[in-house]
C-alpha cells in the first residue's frame, strides 16, 4: 500500500476488496495501523511557544476500535488533527502503515488522507447542494476514479448503510441519522484502512446515537478499524479500547472492560 | 474529472443566480461595449477604405489659385488660369501615369418628357483611367471624340435611372441645356464620395465640347481642375514636387518668394488620414469600452471572494476528503471562467444585437468583424482567469483544519 501519493491513490482506489480484512496469520499481531513515538505540537503564540501535546506514545493495530476521551483542551483534538493527516507534529514520529508522514507536504498529507483515511465529523459535514450520492462520491472524485465507477461504489456504500433510497435526496432532506449514516458512507468509499470519527454522536439524540453506534461495531466487527473521539462515556463504552488524555498527555489506555452493546 | 469538477460550477452558479445574473451582467456590458464600439469603429474605417479605393490611389487634383493677393479674393478654382495643356504638360513628368482636365457645371439635361439636372464634366479619354472608373454598358471616350468636339455623352449610372429608368438609353439623343447630345456610354456605380455627395448623379462630356458649347467664350481653353493620376511605386511627395515646380514654369513664377497661381492636393493622401483617423477612434472606442470589461472582472473577483469565504467551510470538507489545493484552485477558476464566458457569449450577443441597431436607426455602417469576437470571447475567458485567479488562490491556501471550524 505504501507508495508514491500519486500511484498509491489509483492503486487503492481500484482495490478490489473491501474494507481491510483483519490480517491474521496465526502467531503474529495483526498489522500496525499507526504508531507514534514521542508526539510533540506546539503552537507560536503571542506569549511564546505553547505545548499541547507533550510526548504521545500511541499504536493502533489492524481491526482495533478504540474510544479518545478528554476534557477540552486535553490535546485530544489536536492529536486526532495528527493522526487524521490534517496538521503535522512539531516533533516526534508518527507512522502511517509504516509510513513516516510527520513531515509531509499539504498535497503529500492530503493524498495519504484520500487513500489510507475516512473522516466523521460532529455536523455531519455533507455538502448542501449536492445528492446524499454525490457526496459519497466525493473522494472518489479527487482520487480520479471515473464517474461510472463513482457512481457505482456509492450506492454500494449507501446501501451498506441502509440510505440506497435515498441516493438521490439532499442533506436536507433527510434526518440527522441518516445524514451521519451518509457521512459514514463517504468515510468508507475510498476502502481506507482507518476511519477516524469526531464526536459522531455529538449533534443526535440517544437513539439515533445508539444506531450510528450500532453501525460502528458492525463495521469493526467486519474488519474497519476505528478511532471515535468522544464526550460520552456511553459511546466510548462501545469501543473495543479506550484511551484517555489529559494535559497533553496519554494518562490512561487499556480495553474496555465492560463493553456495552448498543 | 475535469467535467464533474465543471459540472460543480454549473451548479455553484446555480445556487446564488441572482448574484451570478449580476456578476456576469458586468461581464455582459464588458464584452458587448467592446464588440459594439469595434463594430462601430471598424464600420467607419471600411467606409472610408471603401471610399479611398473608389477614387482610385495617388490621385492629385491641381485647382487654379491666384496670381496676386490684392483686391477681392474669390474661391480657389474661381479664377481659372489653368489651361488643358498644363495637363499635357504634367505627363512629362517621371511619376505621371495620366491626366485629364475636368471642368464642370450644374446643367438640365432633357430626355423625351424626363429632366434632371445633374454635374456635366468635360474631361477627356483618359478621365475613367484617373479615377480608376469604367463604362458598364456601351463604349468609352477615345481621343478622337475629344480632338473633334464631338457631342456624345456618358451618364452615371443615377443621370441614366432618373432620365431612363429602366429602358435602354443608348444612342439616344438627350439636350444638355440647348445642345443635343447621343448617349454612348452608361458609368459603373461609384457610390457616395468622402462628403457623401453621389458621385454617379454625373455625366461626362469631351472637354473640347464642354469649352465649346456649354463654356463661356471668357473662359476658352481654360479649366477648373486638372485630375492627375501617379504612378504605382513612386513617392508621390516628390511627384507632387516636380509638378509644381513645372507648372510654375509653365506659368512664368520665377520669384522664389511669389506663391502659386495653383493648388495641388493629394487626395489619396488625405483619405487615407482619414482611414488612419477612423483606425485610431477604433482604437480608442475599444480602450474606453474595455474600461467596462476590466471593472465586469472586479466585479467577478468581488463575488469570487465573498464565495470562497462563504464556502470555507466546504473547502475545508473536501481538503479533508483528499482535495488537493491543485483540485481548490482548478474549481474555483472553473468557476469564474464560467461566469465570465458564459457572460462574454451573452455579451458578444447584445454587441451584435446593439451594432444591427445602430446601423439600423442611424444608418452607419457597422462591421462585427471576427476579429473583434474572438477577442473580445479571449478577453472575457481570460478576464475569469485573471481575476478568479486569487480567489481561487486564497480558496486553495485555506487550512483544513481551520476551514472545517468555520461557521
Amino acid at each position: 500500500m505504501a507508495a508514491l501519493p500519486g500511484e498509491g491513490m489509483t492503486e487503492a482506489a481500484r482495490a478490489p476488496e473491501a474494507p481491510s480484512p483483519v490480517d491474521k496469520t496465526p502467531g503474529s499481531e495483526p498489522r500496525l495501523v499507526i504508531e507514534t513515538r514521542d508526539l510533540k505540537k506546539s503552537y507560536i503564540t503571542g506569549a511564546g511557544d505553547f505545548e499541547v501535546l507533550h510526548g504521545v506514545d500511541f499504536r493502533l493495530r489492524q481491526g482495533e476500535f478504540v474510544s479518545i476521551m478528554g476534557p477540552s483542551g486535553s490535546g485530544k483534538s489536536t492529536f486526532m488533527n495528527i493522526l487524521g493527516c490534517l496538521d503535522t507534529p512539531t516533533s516526534g514520529v508518527y507512522e502511517l502503515l509504516g509510513d513516516d508522514v510527520s513531515k509531509l507536504s499539504q498535497n503529500e498529507l492530503a493524498a495519504k488522507r484520500n487513500v489510507y483515511l475516512g473522516f466523521v465529523f460532529q455536523g455531519f459535514n455533507l455538502l448542501p447542494k449536492a445528492d446524499l450520492m454525490e457526496n459519497v462520491a466525493l473522494p472518489l472524485l479527487y482520487a480520479r476514479v471515473g464517474a461510472e465507477e463513482r457512481r457505482e461504489r456509492s450506492l454500494e456504500q449507501l446501501d451498506k448503510v441502509g440510505l440506497k433510497a435515498w441516493a438521490h435526496h439532499r442533506p436536507s432532506q433527510v434526518s440527522g441519522g441518516q445524514q451521519q449514516r451518509a457521512a459514514i458512507a463517504r468515510a468508507l468509499v475510498g476502502r481506507p484502512s482507518l476511519v477516524l470519527a469526531d464526536e459522531p454522536t455529538g449533534n443526535l439524540d440517544s437513539q439515533t446515537s445508539d444506531e450510528i453506534m450500532a453501525l460502528f461495531t458492525k463495521l469493526n466487527d467486519d474488519g474497519l478499524t476505528l478511532v471515535v473521539v468522544t464526550h460520552e462515556p456511553d459511546v466510548a463504552a462501545c469501543a473495543k479500547r479506550l484511551v484517555r488524555f489529559l494535559d497533553g498527555r496519554l494518562v490512561e489506555d487499556g480495553p474496555v472492560t465492560n463493553r456495552r452493546k448498543p | 474529472m475535469l467535467f464533474s469538477m465543471l459540472w460543480e460550477a454549473v451548479r455553484a452558479m446555480g445556487a446564488n443566480r441572482m448574484r451570478t445574473s449580476l456578476t456576469m451582467l458586468g461581464i455582459i456590458i464588458g464584452v458587448g461595449a467592446v464588440v459594439l464600439m469595434l463594430a462601430v469603429g471598424e464600420g467607419t474605417r471600411v467606409t472610408i477604405k471603401k471610399q479611398v479605393d473608389a477614387m482610385g490611389t495617388n490621385i492629385f487634383i491641381v485647382l487654379a489659385g491666384f496670381q496676386n493677393t490684392g483686391g477681392a479674393r474669390t474661391g480657389s478654382g474661381s479664377s481659372p488660369r489653368l489651361k488643358a495643356e498644363d495637363g499635357e504638360a504634367l505627363l512629362s513628368i517621371d511619376g505621371v501615369e495620366a491626366e485629364s482636365p475636368v471642368s464642370n457645371s450644374n446643367l438640365q439635361i432633357v430626355a423625351g418628357g424626363q429632366n434632371w439636372n445633374t454635374m456635366v464634366m468635360g474631361v477627356n479619354e483618359e478621365y475613367l483611367t484617373v479615377r480608376s472608373w469604367e463604362v458598364e454598358y456601351g463604349r468609352p471616350m477615345d481621343a478622337l471624340d475629344v480632338q473633334s468636339s464631338a457631342r456624345l455623352i456618358w451618364l452615371g449610372k443615377s443621370t441614366a435611372k432618373e432620365l431612363f429608368g429602366s429602358s435602354d438609353p443608348l444612342g439616344v439623343t438627350i439636350r444638355v441645356g440647348t445642345v443635343p447630345f447621343t448617349v454612348t456610354g452608361i458609368l459603373a456605380a461609384k457610390g457616395q464620395s468622402l462628403d457623401g455627395r453621389d458621385q454617379d448623379d454625373t455625366a461626362i462630356i469631351p472637354m473640347s465640347t464642354f469649352s465649346r458649347f456649354l463654356q463661356g467664350t471668357h473662359f476658352q481653353g481654360q479649366v477648373r481642375m486638372i485630375m492627375v493620376k501617379g504612378k504605382d511605386g513612386y513617392d508621390m511627395d516628390i511627384v507632387q514636387e516636380d509638378m509644381r515646380a513645372l507648372l510654375r514654369e509653365r506659368h512664368h513664377i520665377t520669384d522664389p518668394e511669389q506663391e502659386d497661381d495653383f493648388f495641388i492636393n493629394n487626395l489619396s493622401a488625405v483619405m487615407e488620414s482619414a482611414e488612419e483617423t477612423a483606425r485610431a477612434m477604433t482604437l480608442l472606442l475599444g480602450a474606453i469600452a474595455s474600461v467596462s470589461l476590466a471593472v465586469g472582472g472586479i466585479g467577478i473577483m468581488n463575488i469570487m471572494l465573498v464565495s470562497v469565504t462563504e464556502r470555507t467551510r466546504e473547502i475545508g470538507i473536501r481538503l479533508a476528503i483528499g482535495a488537493r489545493k491543485k483540485d481548490i484552485l482548478t474549481q474555483f477558476i472553473l468557476e469564474a471562467m464560467l461566469v465570465s464566458v458564459t457572460g462574454g457569449l451573452l455579451g458578444l450577443g447584445m454587441g451584435a444585437l446593439g451594432a444591427y441597431l445602430v446601423s439600423y436607426f442611424w444608418h452607419i455602417s457597422v462591421y462585427v468583424t471576427v476579429f473583434s469576437v474572438s477577442l473580445s470571447f479571449t478577453v472575457s475567458l481570460l478576464t475569469g482567469l485573471f481575476f478568479g485567479l486569487y480567489p481561487a488562490w486564497k480558496a486553495a491556501g485555506q487550512n483544513p483544519i481551520e476551514a472545517l471550524r468555520y461557521q
